[in-house]
């Protein structure tokens, strides 16, 4: 089972200058605020790059000022959800017939987002090699075959490594560890 | 924030792997070369307020100003600098 870093400690490396600790935290919520751009705000890919390189352009600058380690979730959140906004109305401005962001739908989507990324803490935990498969064949939308090529294992026992890695995946979110090894 | 996640069934934890696809890689690389970048604005920065010929090699062309002075020209450098040079 894979050793995962809390948020909290990984901010922390973060604001004590570990050279590694950027590169991690990046790895992290990369995934997160490019969701919160795309599925939330449906940004057109060029602005979702622009919004994307913001939000970590001012969550390098600000990390410091963070009040709590632990809310440095919700804080990249909120400052994702600002900067779409901004660029949306920016666009707006520019197209009169562009509609104004939803922000309802969008909070419904970041609501998802949250459930994702708990469920994607989980797979840290459970670590390789069912992360490397389930983030291929669900993330990656990658096919059996692709997947058994990548991995080099036969691509017909792959549906029965990605029901056997759910269970896992389901075993850590409800807290019940079983002492199995990765399949 | 907490969140509770008792009951998901896999199809429900398959349906949320999927939310999270991966960012583009070129996006990534540039996130995690922030902290390069920083130091190479501060420097570009600290030479533009004290270097008149920098100052206006930097406003006639920015991207060959940055890589002359030795720096990679990156999308977040010439573009934060291009926001600085306004204020210098």
């Amino acid at each position: 089972m894979a050793v995962e870093q809390t948020d909290a400690q990984l901010v922390s490396r973060c604001r004590a200058g570990d050279p590694d600790a950027w590169n991690e935290f990046v790895e992290r919520f990369s995934r997160y605020v490019y969701a919160i751009c795309g599925r939330g705000f449906r940004l057109a890919q060029h602005d979702a790059e622009d919004v994307f390189q913001e939000v970590f352009a001012r969550a390098y600058e600000r990390l410091p000022e963070l009040r709590s380690d632990d809310a440095v979730r919700p804080w990249l959140a909120q400052l994702t959800r600002r900067l779409c906004i901004d660029r949306l109305r920016l666009n707006a401005r520019d197209t009169p017939s562009a509609e104004d962001p939803d922000e309802r739908e969008a909070d419904d989507v970041l609501a998802q987002l949250d459930e994702a990324m708990a469920v994607r803490a989980a797979l840290d935990k459970v670590g390789d090699p069912c992360r490397e498969i389930l983030d291929r064949f669900f993330c990656r939308d990658e096919s059996y075959r692709t997947i058994g090529e990548m991995l080099e294992i036969p691509a017909g026992t792959i549906a029965s490594r990605i029901s056997r890695c759910l269970e896992k995946v389901r075993s850590e979110l409800d807290g019940r560890n079983r002492a199995s090894p990765p399949s | 924030m907490k969140i509770e996640m008792n009951g998901f069934d896999e199809e429900q934890i398959g349906r949320l792997l999927r939310l999270l696809p991966p960012a583009p890689e070129g996006w990534v690389r540039a996130a995690q070369e922030l902290p390069t970048a920083r130091a190479a604005l501060d420097e570009l920065v600290a030479r533009a307020e004290h270097d008149a010929e920098f100052r206006l090699q930097l406003r006639a062309d920015l991207e060959r100003a940055v890589a002359s002075a030795g720096f990679e020209p990156s999308p977040f450098v010439v573009s934060r600098l291009r926001r600085l040079l306004e204020e210098v």
